[in-house]
């Protein structure tokens, strides 16, 4: 019976892979480099007539220094609020008067932008696009105004439970290093910022030698050029910085935040540092993940803390691979009373994956499902913009999407693991809980 | 606006505009009927290799009674419990190892569940959606751990967050007698006393091929999808149909007010006028509203409170006519630190007695059928998207031609139109208010 099993999903397995081969195949996506040295990708998909740009720019908030973390967001909120040539209203009166989109926000790593404009519009919209990334004005009335927005935010985030356990998370696992800090910086370290500090930013770093743009949608590579070169083509490049390698410190032992908040939830996340996007290992440790807990509805999390105990609505966890290595984390909410189960619930699974690892079955179904799903991944502009994007940051190459399903097929149960022993650390981890700390009880 | 993701359970959406010239995702749309009465809505759309099967039943919150309240959305859940073919568990397992996703939602006025897969997935949604719609087992002990589930649901994205309870609170005080008055999760003392049989006399009576819809959008063939519909579901055999909810909520004599006092930083705004939906003439100058007040940096709200006065740190308005009976045209507000609630509430109010006594521009009046317009053509580009718009206004009971008419509607407005439902429906009688009162922590009240 088993064999025979293993026979149909083997058949079933080759289809799939025909099906994402012909999806890649009948799809290029072209990548180029610009004089000034933007990196441009571009996935031409006429069936719509729009188009979507995503535009990445390495100036994340590694960049800044920690007494004025929120300088990175700050200045990419400000992008939009006024250039040397348009006031904050005039730029949403004409991107809204076309029915398009234009926003950009900071990160971690990196800052973005984005623009989503009918093909008609094009030129208008590459005009708006580079106006706010080459000549923001960052006046100070706009400065202020965003001060009070990002403030009043900060405060507010006090009401999201789960905002207020992952912001204490990363601040108690990463001590020095950037991703201990909120994108959007603190109280205290806004009162740092002065406009010179978000010119110097912008100034330092807004160059387009260290732009990634993915362009998805109605536009030829011709038209294309002749924009870049029309709005882009004078912008200067420039030497840039590397941000201070920082290396964050592993958890030793167990540690354990409980903050209190009369809420009927116990938020709990649990969890260590990970590892980076670029580790050899990344699609190992992915892979077992899906099966922890990254599996939506089939993972081992879901099916015993929710499925088996009633325990919780949404468990999951998470390997965050960033430029430096990011957070692993379980993650759940469950009524205060029950905070105990299901973190012991949670450790247990851990333990078990990190000792036993996995099956040759739940392999299996992992790939199924992480090959076969595939193709859904590339179905809109704004989908497939975003995944060029990540595969330009990460340098993973045009062919990704060929190699991807045959790196995750040749992975084998003594991968994972390994993958689960060397990056799960169940003796060493750092809890966070948020909730009420007397129907909590002892932890 | 990540901050309102929850704030209503119905899914926010923009109502496609076909335009004239524009190939429209409803050129590629067939209607069918099986003899049992199942309707068969299929939209071909060749662009990507997926497809997305669903399955509407025509039953939501709305048709739940007094004290039984979280029988629908209770009863999605345990449709992922199991048959006699597919056990607890394996419809999912099932799904992701075809390289599938899935998922269900309920509103007021339907059930719907959904599997997105590569095109030549499409006999496993047959599969499994024909065998839940007749054979689900309610294994008692299943039940009530799903139940356990669903108050973790309510814990977690209403109880402890503010301004959902505020929402809950408007709307049970908007509605008196229709169950547009009660939340879709459910009470939780209802969900407490909800039993297994509950839910099985509901199973019985609404999960009928005669009161579902399917939606099949995507990369495949239609004669052969619909030859294998008909193979799937063909011999179920229909049911008694089920009894029309025949509620009305009667004519609002006059403002109402509800105060939610809970831990929180900061105030939160929610007021909704009592609207017209759609089918009604007036709800094309109501959706230009709503694009004006409130659609981007540009739009009035915005403008006002958010970016001249700095008192609100978000603020907004929605309309959405896609209901079976009339609901709300509702405005919302963050109400920044130092800025007096009440100096935001009335910020709200000002903005529409400008429409009332000023009018729009026609600068304006463009901008919102431009928006419209591009929103139509971008939002197709997600298959999902296009079967959830045509199985909304189905479940609503709007025939899709209705969306060919659209744009020619929207187009037809006028500056006076949208002043005269701007004066007709904006007035403080047919008004429901809902105000966060922070508590610092232990209790204090402080305004």
């Amino acid at each position: 019976m088993k064999s025979r099993q293993l026979i149909v999903s083997i058949v079933a397995l080759a289809s799939l892979l025909l099906a994402s081969y012909s999806c890649a195949s009948e799809r290029k996506a072209e990548r180029f480099i610009t004089k000034n040295g933007m990196t441009i990708l571009l996935l031409e998909r006429d069936s719509l007539p729009f188009i979507t740009v995503n535009v990445t720019i390495r100036a994340g908030s590694v960049f800044e220094a920690a007494e004025k973390a929120g300088l990175a967001s700050i200045t990419a909120d400000l992008l939009t609020e006024g250039t040397q040539s348009r006031s904050a209203s005039q730029i949403s009166e004409e991107i809204d008067f076309i029915g398009g989109s234009l926003s950009s926000s900071g990160g971690i790593d990196y800052s973005s932008a984005s623009l989503k404009v009918l093909t008609k519009d094009s030129d208008k919209g590459f005009n708006l696009l580079a106006d706010i990334l080459r000549r923001p004005s960052f006046s100070d009335m706009e400065i202020e105004r965003s001060m009070s927005q990002i403030k009043a935010g900060i405060i507010s985030k006090e009401d999201d439970p789960s905002t207020v356990a992952t912001e204490a998370f990363n601040k108690a696992l990463f001590g020095d290093h950037p991703y201990a800090r909120p994108a959007e910086g603190t109280l205290e370290s806004l009162e740092n910022i002065g406009r010179e500090d978000i010119i110097n930013f912008h100034k330092k770093l807004y160059r387009p030698n260290n732009v990634i743009m993915a362009v998805v949608g109605d536009i030829d590579k011709r038209s294309l050029k002749k924009l870049l070169k029309k709005h882009f083509g004078s912008w200067e490049k420039r030497a840039l910085p590397l941000p201070e390698p920082v290396m964050a410190e592993q958890i030793k032992g167990m540690k354990v935040e409980l903050i209190d908040k009369k809420i009927s939830q116990a938020n709990v996340q649990l969890g260590h540092i990970g590892i980076r996007r670029e580790n050899p290992d990344f699609y190992a440790t992915y892979v077992m993940n899906y099966i922890l807990g990254g599996g939506g509805f089939v993972s081992r999390l879901m099916t015993e803390i929710r499925d088996n105990r009633g325990l919780v609505y949404s468990v999951y966890s998470y390997f965050n691979p960033l430029k430096d290595p990011g957070p692993f984390k379980i993650g759940l909410q469950t009524k205060n009373e029950s905070a105990r189960e299901a973190i012991d619930e949670s450790l247990s699974q851990m333990k078990n994956m990190a000792k036993n690892g996995v099956t040759e079955e739940e392999l299996r179904s992992a790939k199924d499902y992480l090959i076969g799903s595939f193709p859904l991944r590339f179905t809109t502009n704004a989908k497939i913009a975003s995944y060029l994007s990540y595969m330009e940051i990460y340098n993973l190459g045009l062919d990704y999407l060929d190699k991807f399903p045959k790196i995750i097929e040749a992975l084998t149960v003594n991968d994972i693991n390994r993958a689960a022993k060397k990056y799960l650390h169940p003796e060493n981890y750092l809890l966070v809980v948020v909730g009420d700390k007397e129907e909590i009880g002892k932890l | 606006m990540k901050k309102l993701k929850y704030l209503v359970f119905t899914i926010a959406l923009t109502l496609a505009l076909p335009s004239n010239g524009l190939a429209s995702f409803l050129d590629n749309l067939q209607v069918d009927h099986l003899k049992n009465g199942l309707k068969v809505i299929t939209i071909e759309d060749h662009k990507d290799p997926v497809i997305t099967f669903q399955v509407w039943y025509r039953v939501g919150a709305r048709n739940e009674i007094t004290g039984k309240t979280g029988l629908a959305h209770l009863t999605e859940h345990m449709m992922f419990k199991g048959t006699e073919k597919y056990k607890k568990g394996e419809v999912s397992r099932t799904v992701a190892r075809h390289g599938g996703n899935e998922n269900a939602f309920t509103s007021q006025e339907y059930t719907a569940y959904f599997q997105t897969f590569s095109k030549d997935k499409l006999h496993i949604s047959l599969n499994l959606e024909s065998d839940r719609m007749v054979n689900m087992i309610v294994d008692p002990e299943e039940f009530l751990l799903e139940r356990d589930v669903v108050m973790e649901e309510r814990r977690q994205r209403t109880d402890d967050d503010p301004t959902s309870v505020v929402v809950e609170e408007m709307f049970a005080a908007a509605f008196k007698t229709h169950p547009y008055r009660n939340p879709i999760v459910g009470w939780m003392s209802d969900l407490q006393n909800l039993s297994r049989k509950d839910l099985i006399n509901w199973y019985k009576t609404y999960y009928l091929p005669n009161n579902a819809t399917i939606i099949l959008a995507g990369d495949f063939d239609r004669s052969e999808a619909l030859k294998a519909i008909k193979k799937s579901f063909g011999s179920i055999p229909a049911g008694s149909t089920p009894p029309a909810m025949t509620i009305k909520e009667p004519e609002q004599l006059g403002e109402r007010r509800v105060w939610v006092k809970k831990e929180a930083q900061l105030p939160f705004i929610f007021a909704g006028y009592k609207v017209p939906n759609l089918g009604h003439p007036d709800e094309y100058p109501l959706q230009m509203l709503e694009n004006i007040l409130s659609a981007g940096k540009s739009s009035r709200l915005y403008k006002s409170l958010v970016y001249e006065k700095q008192s609100a740190l978000y603020a907004g308005g929605s309309y959405d006519g896609l209901s079976k009976d009339p609901g709300l045209f509702y405005f919302y507000a963050g109400v920044k630190p130092g800025v007096k609630t009440e100096d935001v509430e009335e910020g709200i109010y000002l903005e529409l007695e400008k429409i009332k006594e000023s009018g729009v521009s026609n600068l304006e009046l463009q901008k919102a059928k431009n928006q419209l317009e591009a929103s139509f053509i971008t939002s197709q580009d997600s298959i999902f998207y296009q079967a959830m718009q045509i199985g909304r206004l189905d479940a609503a009971g709007v025939d899709y031609h209705y969306l060919e008419q659209y744009l020619d509607n929207i187009r037809k407005v006028t500056k006076e139109d949208v002043v005269a439902a701007a004066k007709k429906y904006f007035v403080a009688d047919r008004r429901t208010v809902g105000i966060l009162v922070p508590l610092k922590k232990g209790g204090s009240d402080e305004k």
